[in-house]
């Protein structure tokens, strides 16, 4: 046998006696994991399942072993995925710090800094959430105005975040602030890793259209932060933020490649449902022109996924493909909920109690909440402006 | 399934690239439209890319091919596409070498691939019989002495042909293209690409394959025809994308303005997105895969959407200029149109598509 199909052999063994059964059915949001001192678990399963694979340090696949990671290969990591994937294994945890402070982290943070940090993410001891956007700071994140003032041996920090996803349920925050006010704006921003245990950060939990609650905006009121906290270079935090976004923007991108693709109710079942068959065929040619037009460009999608591993295993620089990714992903997973709802009719108009199922709930809940997908880690119109910039090579 | 290119098929584009650029121009097109040529094609040319090997890519080596492979055929076209040369690389190349090798007796396949490979033989599909792709929809009979009546439309090279492979009663028949009661009349083209109304009278054919060969082979020229239409939209996307950088308006660039350059870049990932599907088509082809047939309608569907995106916006970015003649931009618009009618449009591939996904 060949190394990777020992360790694809090894790993399936593993998983299949390590996984508890409860693990291996479909999420319901509300018991993803996220992690964090306040973290509540429905089921024991949730906390097993947790620590079990953060001990093989697989919550964090391809970190380096020395922070309690896994230290896989790109492909053992492919390798490990495929195999939950195929066993319909939940993401045992889910967080900021593994999707992007980590990754941020190893390439910028000091030795110290991971060794503080790192292997309290992959244990999901600690829980991090993001403050970048600012009420007046969107899409035109580098305006931003939080300030930090360097004192001695601390920053002094007042501001105002917005979109920070989770605050409430966080305990640190990665923070863009501003350290100088003179200088063109890009050139004056610091990143800063911020306890949230301090009086003066107080978090404020945002009611969306979904009716839930998953963002906040996050006050600063003379927070004082050791200077050792800061990450990289002072002003020198531009760089840093922008490559965060790209991790950002990576993760957003993988919608739709889901782990837990083998739970899914696809748009035509739905349809089928609720529109009826003829002879198979969804009753309505109309809508099922639309799914097929919906389904055909997610396939292509998918496949283009594909290529640009293909592309990356062979060894061939970087394409211009990743630059789509995001933009791509997010307009299809509107697209899908969209379907979804077509396809149900009135029976995907339903917000609470009685008349529907847990599903035709979940779906209008999670419809208005993927409005926010070409939105959150810079907007679909973003992602055009920098497709645009670095592959077309369009003017500013 | 290779979503990539293997090194002899990245070798084959690029010598398909440089021979359609320095051979075949767009300026060719014009000339065969301007000269009224009797044609529609340049028969010199078309011997050249014989002896380049690719009128032998879907014949087995013991009449004269390489078997290449889909794949292999799709790069030629795709470079084709990009300079819209008009060649029979689809109704000879193609399909009348995927036919004659796959349905062919081995007296067939002894007479008419060695001068097909050759470049010295063409041949055509005579198909249609409506106002639009109907592979099943065939009201052309053959009687029991395998004598053809009827009419077929919208025949690619019908009138250039030597040989007719025509669908009747359900399977498919070989005619001589000078036989007696076969009439063919040459139509004119939006796209300036041949094309004729072929009717048969008690014309004598011989017998060629069933209808799922045919289905075989169409599934073969929806995918390498999404492999041309891919390289003209790649072509008219990025001489627009040029003229964006080039023309000025109010003192700048035009391609500064963010109303055009979001356009440019939606342009980007949809092209990216059909290579995908076109790429996953031509491999799974070449694979006799289990799913090529959705992979095939797949890849038509996405290359008609782009091809229609990439040509209209290519005329509107450019403006007045692109409504002259004179420019090529309007050239690539004219494909569009007939290309995307060509073995199904995109309402047929996706009604095919979800009917082959089980809704």
């Amino acid at each position: 046998m060949t190394d990777a199909a020992t360790f694809r052999a090894q790993t399936r063994a593993w998983l299949e006696e390590n996984c508890p059964p409860a693990m291996r059915t479909r999420m319901p949001e509300e018991e993803q994991v996220a992690g964090g001192k306040r973290a509540e678990y429905v089921r024991p399963e949730q906390k097993i399942w947790l620590d079990r694979m953060a001990a093989k340090g697989w919550t964090a696949p391809t970190w380096p072993k020395k922070y309690g990671g896994g230290g896989l290969t790109a492909e053992e990591a492919l390798i490990l995925d495929e195999e939950m994937q195929d066993l319909g294994c939940r993401t045992p945890l889910r967080s900021m710090g593994l999707s992007m402070l980590g990754p941020t982290l190893l390439e910028y943070g000091t030795e110290e800094q991971r060794q503080t940090h790192l292997p309290k993410i992959i244990s999901g001891e600690i829980r991090w959430c993001q403050g970048y956007s600012e009420p007046g700071s969107g899409s035109d994140l580098a305006s931003l105005s939080t300030r930090a003032v360097l004192q001695g041996e601390h920053f002094l920090v007042n501001g105002h975040k917005i979109w920070t996803s989770n605050a409430h349920l966080s305990d640190w925050i990665f923070c863009l602030v501003r350290t100088d006010p003179t200088v063109k704006k890009h050139d004056g921003i610091s990143f800063l890793l911020i306890d949230m245990d301090d009086p003066g950060v107080r978090p404020r939990p945002i009611k969306l259209i979904s009716g839930k609650s998953v963002f906040c905006e996050t006050f600063f009121e003379n927070v004082q932060v050791p200077a050792s906290h800061l990450v990289g270079q002072l002003n020198k935090g531009w760089t840093i933020a922008k490559r965060l976004l790209e991790h950002e923007r990576k993760g957003i991108g993988g919608i739709g490649a889901r782990q837990q693709a083998k739970f899914e109710l696809p748009p035509e079942s739905v349809a089928k449902m609720h529109v009826g068959e003829i002879d198979g065929r969804i009753a309505d040619p109309v809508i099922r022109d639309h799914i097929a037009a919906y389904s055909i460009d997610a396939h292509a999608f998918q496949l283009t996924r594909r290529r640009a591993a293909e592309e990356a295993e062979s060894g061939a620089p970087p394409g211009p493909l990743s630059a789509m990714f995001k933009y791509y992903a997010t307009e299809l997973n509107k697209r899908r909920y969209e379907m979804l709802l077509e396809g149900e009719g009135f029976q995907g108009l339903g917000w609470e109690g009685d008349g529907f199922s847990e599903d035709e709930l979940r779906f209008t809940r999670e419809w208005l909440r993927s409005k926010a997908n070409s939105i959150e880690g810079g907007t679909s119109e973003i992602q055009l402006n920098i497709i645009a910039k670095r592959v077309l090579g369009l003017p500013d | 399934m290779a979503l990539i290119l293997n090194e002899e098929a990245r070798m084959v584009r690029d010598t398909a690239l440089e021979f359609f650029r320095e051979r075949s121009p767009i300026v060719a097109l014009r000339k065969l439209r301007d000269d009224n040529d009797p044609d529609g094609f340049d028969r010199a040319l078309w011997r050249q890319m014989a002896e380049l090997g690719w009128t032998g890519f879907l014949v087995g080596e013991d009449h004269g091919g390489s078997a290449f492979g889909v794949t292999g055929l799709g790069q030629v076209m795709e470079a084709a596409g990009r300079t819209l040369a008009a060649t029979p690389l689809l109704s000879t190349a193609l399909i009348g070498a995927s036919l004659l090798e796959l349905a062919g007796t081995p007296d067939q396949k002894d007479e008419h691939l060695p001068p097909l490979v050759a470049g010295e033989r063409i041949f055509a599909l005579a198909l249609e019989e409506t106002a639009r792709h109907a592979p099943t929809k065939t009201t052309t009979v053959a009687d029991s002495a395998n004598r053809i009546t009827g009419t077929k439309r919208f025949v690619l090279d019908g009138h250039i042909a030597d040989y007719l492979i025509v669908t009747a009663n359900d399977s498919l028949f070989l005619v001589d293209a000078n036989a007696p009661g076969v009439t063919r009349t040459r139509t004119i083209m939006v796209d300036s690409r041949n094309a004729a109304i072929v009717h048969f009278d008690n014309a004598q054919a011989e017998p060629l394959g069933t209808r799922d060969h045919l289905e075989t082979v169409l599934d073969r020229a929806r995918a390498c025809l999404a492999s041309e239409m891919l390289g003209s939209a790649s072509e008219a996307f990025e001489r627009t994308v040029q003229y964006l950088k080039d023309r000025k308006q109010f003192g700048v660039q035009i391609g500064t303005f963010q109303a055009l350059k979001h356009r440019a870049a939606h342009m980007f990932c949809e092209i990216e997105v059909t290579r995908s599907a076109v790429t996953a088509a031509l491999s799974a082809l070449d694979e006799n895969a289990n799913d090529a047939a959705e992979l095939c309608s797949l890849a038509k569907a996405k290359a008609n959407d782009t091809i229609f995106l990439c040509g209209n916006e290519g005329v509107q970015m450019h403006g007045g200029i692109g409504m002259t003649d004179e420019h090529e931009i309007g050239f690539f618009l004219k494909r569009a149109r007939v290309a995307q009618a060509t073995f199904g449009d995109a309402a047929f591939h996706r009604d095919r598509y979800a009917a082959l996904m089980g809704y």
